[in-house]
């Protein structure tokens, strides 16, 4: 039913073989301690163009995405509306702290509108889940998409709180401690530990008693009811844990480019999220930042590139489509299972005779 | 009908009384008091009709959603692109020929024909997979959505109405009372109600192939169960085939109707992507009746909504959709 389902049945048994349950998976994984230790030296290695238009964007596209792969991974729920939790923390970040739109804009300090953003932000994925969880697979995708729509127009037609399409501009960073932290390094320190501290949250909670239940009720909903657990309220309570990870996303969203506008919200962009989940590889919690860094490195030099092969550069659009066509038709989880898959063959071929095929 | 009432009957009075209102509203001549309270009676006559005929372009695109998904389990989510794809071809057509109603048929024929490329060469490869086909139709609407946009530009573009239809009709409906006793008679753009009354012919059309002929027993039984109907020897794909090439021909059409009394631009795929999803959602999935239903709703709230308050009007809508799903998640004419 979920396209992580079937996939999983390829990845699982290698990997179980090789780990005791309930451990760090990375811990001693080599590739892991190497891309860890560049991100944190990334700032003597990369140029700030570098650093915050492909890393730290990377990181928060693919912490918004991280949250709809946890939903759609461990709770076979996808949903569309994760950008629009993130779009609403922004604007409540803006809203409620300092702008140039000082007739709209509270002028709170950005410790008190931070926090209040986020609680705002769950509340909000929380309800919209409540909504999206009466229905199921394909439903929920209609649903959800519905939610990020009406919330565009809605931005797009209120003027009082989100100000228009012209949206709210010249966000106030915070700045303590004697440090700016929207200079480019602090920033990108800002961005990665929060990447970090999700990316180990969703990995933690899908090891956890409420993860491995959650991951029940994507299986076989009957059953998890018939063993006594609450089928819903599991479900509920992922939207709640995903709505605040898109959330803080969305936090780091405006600091980073200092303006939120409807187009930010757009049923393109909401796309773009399912896109960057999907390619990257929905079963596990690495996948949407994979997915993240492609589709960033693409919308950024497929312009380039593109005019160099003699082809208009402006169909950078098509050239996502299609390779997320080519994803989903070849590989139904995405670039590490196409890696995956690869290992695999080339440890058949090493050790003949092993399986081919999970 | 006389089930329901005896089955609800509180919510059965609810419904006669609201009619009752509604009709009142629109026939009768407003008293003062009344007109003081919430504006002229044309503005509200023009609402109302406004909202009407949107249901019938609304109708038009969500019936070929919601055929196609009742009876292959598929969201189709770039119906909006055919939608706008049928509105372009439209344009170019009658724009070229100068032929209103030619413009309809080739939209029609191509639009069907890319549904049948579509259904051929993609969904049947995944067939069962739906959630895995609704992935491919979000790859497919970004692919057709900037194809569109490099083939016609972000310009907007308006199908010329034909000479015949342009200019209002004078319908028997009393807006007001002049001075010297006179009535004044509501005037109304007669290319509009030509759409509306085309709209409600199609649906009634498709409701009757679909109950009283044999290719709409073929299709209601595979809405059912498919695998049973396969089992006794109808040639279910060529049946999966036909109903993707008459949906989407359907959004062709609606595109043609869009591109004559709204305008045709980048970004109306998705609007009217949006809208056959609360249309719907609201009146149940796989159900024409919920379509009709459903899209007349939506219809008259966008335009009562847009009129009266102008701010929260697509709030609006979207409150109606949060409303039947919690008093009724499947929507409100489905069956299960």
């Amino acid at each position: 039913m979920s396209l992580a389902h079937d996939a999983r049945v390829s990845v699982r048994p290698v990997s179980v073989a090789q780990r005791p349950a309930r451990t760090w998976p990375e811990i001693n994984n080599p590739a892991a301690w190497i891309v860890a230790v560049i991100l944190l030296i990334m700032p003597l290695i990369a140029s700030g163009f570098f650093l915050i238009e492909i890393f730290a964007t990377t990181l928060i596209l693919g912490t918004m995405a991280l949250s709809l792969m946890f939903l759609a991974g461990y709770g076979g729920m996808v949903s569309l509306m994760q950008l629009t939790i993130a779009g609403f923390s922004a604007y409540m970040v803006a809203v409620l702290g300092v702008s140039s739109n000082a007739n709209i804009s509270l002028g709170w300090p950005w410790w008190l509108a931070v926090p209040m953003a986020l609680a705002l932000a769950t509340a909000f994925g929380t309800l919209g889940g409540a909504l999206a969880v009466r229905t199921e697979g394909i439903y929920t995708i209609m649903i959800t998409l519905a939610i990020g729509a009406a919330f565009y127009y809605f931005t797009n037609q209120n003027w009082a709180i989100f100000n228009g399409h012209t949206g709210i501009n010249t966000v106030a960073t915070p700045h303590f401690w004697g440090v700016n932290w929207r200079a480019d390094i602090p920033f990108y320190y800002i961005v990665l530990a929060v990447a970090a501290l999700c990316y180990f949250a969703v990995e933690y909670l899908s090891r956890a008693p409420f993860g491995l239940a959650l991951q029940g009720v994507r299986d076989n909903p009957r059953r998890m009811a018939a063993l006594g657990f609450n089928v819903n309220a599991h479900r509920v309570a992922a939207y709640a844990f995903a709505s605040f990870v898109a959330a803080l996303a969305g936090v780091l969203q405006v600091w980073n480019y200092r303006q939120i506008s409807p187009g930010s919200v757009s049923v393109g962009a909401c796309i773009d999220v399912l896109i960057i989940a999907v390619v990257g590889g929905i079963t596990r919690p690495i996948g949407p930042f994979i997915g993240a860094l492609i589709f960033v490195l693409l919308r950024t030099f497929a312009l380039d590139f593109l005019v160099r092969l003699g082809l208009d550069g402006n169909r950078f659009r098509c050239l996502i489509g299609l390779g997320f066509l080519a994803i989903v038709f070849w590989s139904s989880d995405g670039v590490i299972g196409l890696w995956q898959r690869w290992r695999q063959r080339r440890g058949a071929d090493r050790f003949s005779g092993g399986r081919s095929h999970g | 009908m006389s089930r329901f009432v005896e089955r609800h009957p509180a919510w059965a009075l609810i419904v006669i009384i609201a009619i009752a209102v509604a009709l009142w509203l629109i026939f009768a001549v407003w008293p003062p008091g009344l007109e003081e309270a919430i504006g002229r009676k044309r503005v509200f006559l023009n609402a109302v009709f406004n909202g009407i005929t949107l249901g019938g372009l609304y109708f038009l695109v969500a019936s070929g959603f919601t055929l196609i998904f009742g009876l292959m389990r598929n969201v189709n989510l770039a119906h909006g692109s055919l939608y706008l794809f049928g509105g372009y071809i439209g344009y170019a057509i009658s724009s070229a020929t100068g032929s209103w109603v030619l413009s309809f048929i080739v939209a029609f024929i191509l639009t069907a024909m890319v549904g049948v490329l579509l259904q051929v060469i993609v969904f049947r490869r995944m067939e069962g997979q739906d959630l895995r086909q609704t992935m491919v139709t979000i790859g497919l609407s970004i692919v057709f959505a900037d194809l569109m946009l490099w083939a016609c530009g972000g310009d907007f573009y308006q199908i010329q109405t034909p000479n015949w239809l342009i200019g209002p009709v004078e319908l028997p409906l009393v807006t007001a009372i002049k001075s010297s006793g006179e009535p004044v008679y509501l005037r109304y753009p007669m290319v509009r109600l030509v759409i509306f009354a085309a709209s409600v012919i199609i649906g009634v059309a498709m409701w009757l192939a679909l109950n009283r002929t044999r290719i709409g027993m073929i299709i209601r039984a595979g809405v059912d169960d498919r695998d049973i109907l396969a089992a006794t020897g109808v040639r279910i794909q060529l049946v999966f085939v036909a109903v993707f090439a008459f949906g989407a021909g359907l959004a062709g059409i609606a595109g043609v109707v869009g591109g004559t009394f709204q305008s045709l631009s980048p970004g109306e795929d998705i609007r009217f992507l949006l809208a056959s999803l609360v249309v719907v959602i609201v009146g149940g999935m796989g159900s024409i009746p919920g379509a009709a239903l459903g899209a007349l709703i939506i219809g008259l709230a966008e335009q009562l909504g847009s009129v009266y308050i102008p701010t929260y009007a697509i709030v609006v809508t979207f409150l109606i959709m949060v409303l039947v799903l919690a008093i009724r998640p499947q929507g409100l004419l489905a069956r299960r």
